[in-house]
């Protein structure tokens, strides 16, 4: 059975040995991929999975999509108020949110994801409690708002205000860290279209979260598959909510302007 | 919280064969599975799911641990005429989820 | 984390941190793994005697997966589904699976066509089986060989 040979731009098909073996002669921050050449993860897929994605009928992650419509629409908290009651049809409300996330928050003085802004949400305006990160609830509704922006283009707001928090989310991505002493652009940087360990490397552009990952067997948010790769990498994970995570969301968003969001996503 | 998405046309015409394609979520947990202590983890799984159209069963399926979590199933039956077409799945530590589709048969 | 000075401090710092890590480390667990034996046997409790033939059935498997946990299947019999002439049963069964069994679906003329799918779990690169039982009593069997593959940097259970 001849190997899978994905498609992919003029690089050579070469398999990258074990990890702590790459001779990598790059520079501390090696070059930033091109816009032109930007692919999205769903590009690196077999035709199968990306099967799985197109299907609205197929795709798991929709009945997170299902349950946070029903939630979307159910009164809660001390104020007894649902999202639909000030937000009315997130078809047309929601648009566009999620393709704008991480975002600045005046009241915090950083930006904060949209799992974030949901539970800020929860908590000034319906006096509920928050929702626990990557609890079913939290997904739901995070599924269920991205789902809104699906097919836009990703465009976070960088300016005087969120300029410092990019630049924290670029030094992250191109630090050395963790046992294995690898930074993130080492792999998606530099070695994207490769193969690791009988799988491609992709170019980690956070167009489909919230999203289904076969190996989770659930849907999960960017944050759980950022602490996957520290994981990975062998470094200490940073807790959900995490200044350096959402600092690195909004780098990874930047990275990705302009790509599509295609929320729920479903990934290998 | 279950929840389940059916597609099924809204409308067809007689004799025609319909394609129905069921989506159900639940974690189909094997129970070949460990904890990080070595424990077990017990077995969950959806075990049967059967169709049936207006009362008469047109398709059963029994589902065994090597189905993947969320399951989903595609069948075809033959619109025979309008009525309501009920799906029922039924599993480990007494799961049982029942959904139904109306269909328009000309 | 300071570096103990005297020995008596290291031995101190050693034994704190073997007790810590006590019987909750990682126990290596061999996985369950059913053989091609068991398959046959699992074949054989569906069909009895019956001789099963190749053939009728097609089994539809993409030849490469990146993630064994929801691969996708259809199963497939030309045949005109009429009360006479009908597939009955499709049975689905793999060989290096902890257990051989996959799914049992039950057709009938109602069915209008004989197509199935689902998405299934496959615990390695092997075979796969499928038997189709029509409505003359007669199972024919079809199999498919599946290549499984793995992300690199997996979750590790954090």
């Amino acid at each position: 059975m001849a190997p899978h040979t994905p498609q992919r731009s003029s690089r050579p098909g070469k398999a990258v040995a074990l990890l702590g073996a790459i001779a990598i002669a790059a520079s501390a921050f090696a070059g930033e991929i091109a816009p032109s050449e930007r692919r999205s993860g769903y590009d690196f897929m077999s035709r199968e999975t990306r099967a799985m994605q197109d299907d609205d009928t197929a795709n798991p992650g929709m009945l997170w999509v299902l349950e946070g419509g029903t939630l979307w629409s159910r009164k809660t908290g001390a104020a007894g108020r649902a999202c639909a009651d000030c937000h009315g049809d997130a078809r047309t409300s929601m648009k566009g949110v999620a393709a704008r996330h991480p975002a600045f928050d005046a009241a915090k003085g950083r930006p904060v994801s949209l799992e974030q802004r949901i539970n800020l949400c929860r908590t000034d305006r319906q006096q509920a409690s928050p929702l626990a990160w990557e609890s079913r609830e939290l997904l739901a509704l995070t599924a269920f708002v991205a789902r809104q922006s699906r097919g836009l283009p990703i465009d976070v707001v960088i300016d005087a205000r969120t300029q410092p928090f990019l630049d924290a989310g670029r030094a992250a991505f191109h630090r050395r860290q963790g046992q294995l002493n690898l930074a993130c652009t080492q792999c998606h940087d530099a070695n994207w279209g490769r193969q690791l360990a009988g799988n491609v490397i992709p170019q980690a552009h956070p167009t489909g979260y919230p999203l289904y990952r076969l190996e989770w067997q659930a849907l999960g948010s960017l944050q759980r598959r950022l602490r996957n790769c520290l994981v990975g990498i062998r470094a200490e994970p940073y807790d959900y909510g995490a200044a350096e995570l959402v600092d690195l969301e909004l780098y990874l968003m930047w990275r990705a302007r302009g790509m599509t969001m295609e929320a729920p996503a479903v990934r290998p | 919280m279950a929840s389940a998405l059916i597609n099924v046309p809204a409308r067809a015409k007689r004799g025609e064969i319909i394609e129905i394609k069921t989506l159900i979520s639940h974690v189909m947990e094997t129970g070949f599975r460990r904890t990080q202590l070595g424990a077990v983890i017990p077995r969950d799984i959806i075990r049967r799911f059967v169709c049936t159209y207006n009362g008469t069963e047109v398709f059963r399926a029994e589902l065994h641990p090597a189905i993947a979590a969320n399951p989903f199933i595609v069948f075809s039956t033959v619109a025979v005429e309008s009525g309501t077409l009920v799906f029922h799945w039924t599993g480990d530590h007494g799961f049982s989820v029942t959904e139904s589709a109306a269909i328009s048969v000309d | 984390m300071e570096r103990p000075t005297s020995r008596r401090d290291f031995l101190k710092t050693a034994g704190g941190v073997a007790a810590g890590l006590g019987l909750g480390s990682v126990i290596a667990v061999a996985p369950a793994r059913a053989t091609p034996a068991e398959m046959q046997e699992a074949i054989r409790k569906v069909v009895g005697s019956a001789r099963v033939t190749p053939g009728r059935v097609k089994l539809d498997l993409p030849p490469l997966i990146e993630n064994g946990n929801a691969v996708p299947l259809t199963v497939t019999v030309e045949s005109p589904m009429t009360e006479a002439q009908h597939v009955r049963a499709v049975h689905v069964f793999t060989e290096k699976n902890p257990q051989p069994n996959v799914v049992s679906f039950h057709l009938g003329p109602r069915a209008g066509r004989a197509r199935v799918a689902t998405r299934m779990r496959l615990a390695d690169s092997q075979n796969v089986t499928a038997i189709c039982e029509l409505s003359d009593g007669s199972f024919w069997s079809d199999s498919a060989g599946i290549v499984v593959t793995l992300a690199a940097c997996l979750e590790d259970g954090i």
